[in-house]
């Protein structure tokens, strides 16, 4: 995958040579058969910009998360590969070639609504049948084709059923199964978990994550949940008013924000307008220091005797205590700024009020609007003492 | 049916808990008061009126109702009527789903103007209506030299007491399909698109499919009005007898001769229509309400 456009050319050139390998160690050439590619896409919905010079490519077989927030034009971009939405400008190509003004039926594109979109007045097996019975295949053959997916998708004994009578999640895989009937070289999938409760959702997304594999049909699937992106996909792009971020993979993505956006999007962060307040990040230079920090860059300890490196640590007061199922939330006060970290249940609980140790281990710095990794300097000089 | 299941449990367990709350409060008398008033309502707007026309209708018994529904004038009358309806929802029909279709799958420049336009003869008075048709077409027109010409006359005529009922009942089919559409959105539709369908087979195996009921409580609707049209078709008709008098006009011929049997006798058969196209409509009602409730699904 490689992106294009302002601001993210350098890294398009790396994405490019990292994808290029997991297709088998190919060269540069090879990498640039894109199964989908979207160059210098512009859309606008009257005066409203939804796409904004949109540029990136999806190799064959990978599995993409397309993540932003509400309105960052995710479905706009989903609609212009379908062919449901015409781009006011720009290229979109499949397989190599240009489809703007192919017909969404002649593209080869299966699309998983996310609403379904479910012929209410079919039944499932007429529902995933209908695009193969739209080609005019045989009887024998979409029956047999019918069969084969609703046993992938769990629901052969439900076959007659009509959607009003399935649950939301077994909806959404009727959805998906009439969608891969036809075979299509690529399946767009538009919030696939959107309108499922939570544990559903995480059941359905690792068996999403599996099928699409096993099937090895090039994907992408929009969604606005972050976990939901880094859990599922292979690589994500990340929208923000109509403009791509940044692509690459979660890790990436994670360890490497290019912009302030992508930092602030992806993980729990917090900003510090002036990160060189706190101990260990003394000034280098420069007048600002705006900075990220996030819950995973902090060790919060009761005592001395909690924290690997006392010394290194700044004191804070706890704020709030949350239990959040798998550890506790807390918000700490330190140096007149509230941070966000994560305690285990296993420790003494932390109370609001209760006086605490917090070392911060690193921090996330914009200068230049580069994103940088800062680690703590005191941390480092305590441990040579030692 | 769950869900109905639970409103009715709801609903008992809430009005088990009123009486205990206010054994007779003002809420019961106001209840009460209310149904009286709709019930007398009912009575003397409608009942009292059906129970008039049919006492008037046989006062001479039934030879003379039987004698005036077979004179040949009323035959005609009743024929041209069924003429006029049964063109005019044919073709509504068409132009209603069109344009209920082009009004709710489609964004173009202009689609507000054209709902109004739609609405407009629910807006403009019949006999306005009527009036047009005869300027577009009567003696001051600028075509009715090329209609003399071949001898096509459509005022005063049957072709204008058919134009006439397809203008005033234009609106009911759209105006009923409107909201089912737009309530259905047009995934499904889009869904069907990039499947490779074509628009016939989209129309034809989705959106048909969805709207049938809808299309057919509008078709009823569409009947039931044109069938009772006067205003429109009485200014165009021109009033000749055997020839271009509906029913509703042959009613008012007879009645302003003083014939009030004959009048009250053919008037019978309008509401006898009436009536059966309102068991219709509930039947309809009821079909479309019972399929919803089938399809909750059970938990
Ligand atoms: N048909 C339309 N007409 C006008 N504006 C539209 C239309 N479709 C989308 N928009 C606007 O374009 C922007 C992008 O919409 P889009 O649906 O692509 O967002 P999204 O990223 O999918 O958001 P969400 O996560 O809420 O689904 C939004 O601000 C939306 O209001
Ligand atoms: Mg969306």
């Amino acid at each position: 995958m490689s992106v294009g456009g302002r601001k993210i050319d350098a890294s398009g050139a790396s994405a490019r040579t990292r994808t290029s390998m997991s297709v088998g160690g190919q060269k540069e050439v090879a990498s640039m058969a894109y199964e989908v590619e979207l160059k210098n896409i512009n859309k606008h919905y009257g005066d409203f910009k939804a796409s904004d010079q949109v540029n990136f490519g999806v190799e064959r077989g990978r599995l993409i998360g397309l993540l932003g927030p509400s309105g960052s034009g995710k479905t706009t971009i989903l609609r212009m590969i379908a062919g449901l939405e015409t781009p006011d400008s720009g290229d979109i190509l499949i397989a190599g070639e240009r489809v703007n003004e192919l017909a969404p039926g002649k593209r080869g594109i299966g699309f998983v609504f996310q609403n379904y979109a479910l012929f209410r007045h079919m039944t499932v097996r007429e529902n995933i049948g209908f695009g193969l019975k739209v080609q005019k295949e045989s009887k024998s053959r979409i029956r047999e084709r019918v069969d084969e997916l609703t046993r992938l998708i769990g629901l052969d004994k439900f076959a007659d059923r009509y959607p009003m009578q399935l649950s939301g999640g077994q909806r959404q895989r009727v959805a998906f199964a009439r969608a891969l009937a036809p075979s299509p070289r690529l399946l767009l999938l538009d919030e696939p978990f959107a309108a499922i409760d939570a544990k559903v959702r995480k059941e359905l997304r690792g068996w999403l994550r599996e099928t699409i594999h096993k099937l090895g049909i090039t994907s992408i699937f929009v969604t606005h949940d972050q976990d939901e992106a880094v859990e599922v996909a292979d690589d994500i792009i990340i929208t923000n008013r109509g403009r791509v971020e940044q692509a690459g993979t979660p890790l990436e993505i994670y360890r490497k924000p290019h912009t302030p956006f992508v930092a602030d999007f992806i993980g729990e962060s917090v900003h510090v307008p002036d990160y060189t307040v706190f101990k260990g990040f003394s000034a280098r230079g420069g007048s600002e220091h705006p900075g990220i920090i996030r819950p995973e860059f902090i060790e919060i300890g009761l005592d001395d005797r909690e924290i690997a490196m006392p010394l290194a640590a700044e004191h804070g007061i706890v704020r709030a205590a949350y239990f959040r199922g798998s550890n506790v939330g807390i918000d700490v006060e330190v140096k007149g700024q509230i941070l966000k970290a994560a305690r285990s249940l296993e420790k003494v609980p932390l109370q609001e009020g209760d006086e605490a140790l917090v070392l911060i281990h690193r921090i996330l710095s914009f200068e230049g609007g580069q994103a940088k990794t800062i680690a703590n300097q005191s941390k480092r000089k305590e441990s040579v003492v030692i | 049916m769950a869900t109905s299941i639970m409103q009715n449990r709801m609903f008992s367990s809430d009005s088990r808990a009123k009486p205990e709350l206010a054994p007779v409060s003002a809420e019961t008398l106001v209840k009460w008061l209310l149904i009286f008033l709709s019930a007398a309502f009912l009575v003397v707007m409608l009942i009292l009126p059906l129970i008039l026309v049919g006492a008037e209708a046989l006062s001479k018994g039934w030879e003379a109702y039987v004698a005036a529904l077979a004179e040949p004038f009323a035959q005609k009358a009743l024929l041209l009527t069924v003429e006029a309806t049964v063109i005019a929802v044919l073709l509504n029909t068409v132009f209603g789903v069109a344009s209920a279709w082009l009004l709710t799958k489609f964004d173009f420049r202009g689609k507000a103007v054209l709902g109004s336009l739609i609405d407009l003869p629910f807006a403009i008075s019949p006999v306005v209506a009527g009036l047009f048709f005869i300027m577009l077409f009567g003696r001051m027109s600028p075509f009715y030299p090329t209609l003399q010409a071949y001898h096509a006359a459509v005022v005063f005529a049957v072709p204008g007491i058919i134009l006439a009922t397809v203008f005033v009942t234009f609106p009911f089919i759209t105006r009923e399909l409107v909201p089912v559409m737009e309530a259905q959105g047009r995934s499904e539709e889009e869904a069907a698109a990039t499947m490779g369908a074509g628009g016939w087979t989209i129309f034809r195996y989705v959106t048909l499919p969805n709207i049938k009921w809808g299309l057919i409580y509008g078709i009823i609707l569409c009947t039931a009005r044109a069938m009772g049209e006067f205003g429109a078709v009485s200014v165009v008709s021109g009033h000749i007898r055997g020839k271009t008098n509906t029913l509703p006009l042959h009613i008012e011929i007879l009645y302003n001769e003083y014939n009030f049997t004959a009048a009250f006798a053919v008037a019978s058969i309008l509401v006898f229509i009436a009536i059966l196209i309102l068991v219709l409509r509930n039947m309809v009602e009821w079909r479309t309400q019972n399929r919803r409730i089938q399809r909750q699904r059970p938990h």
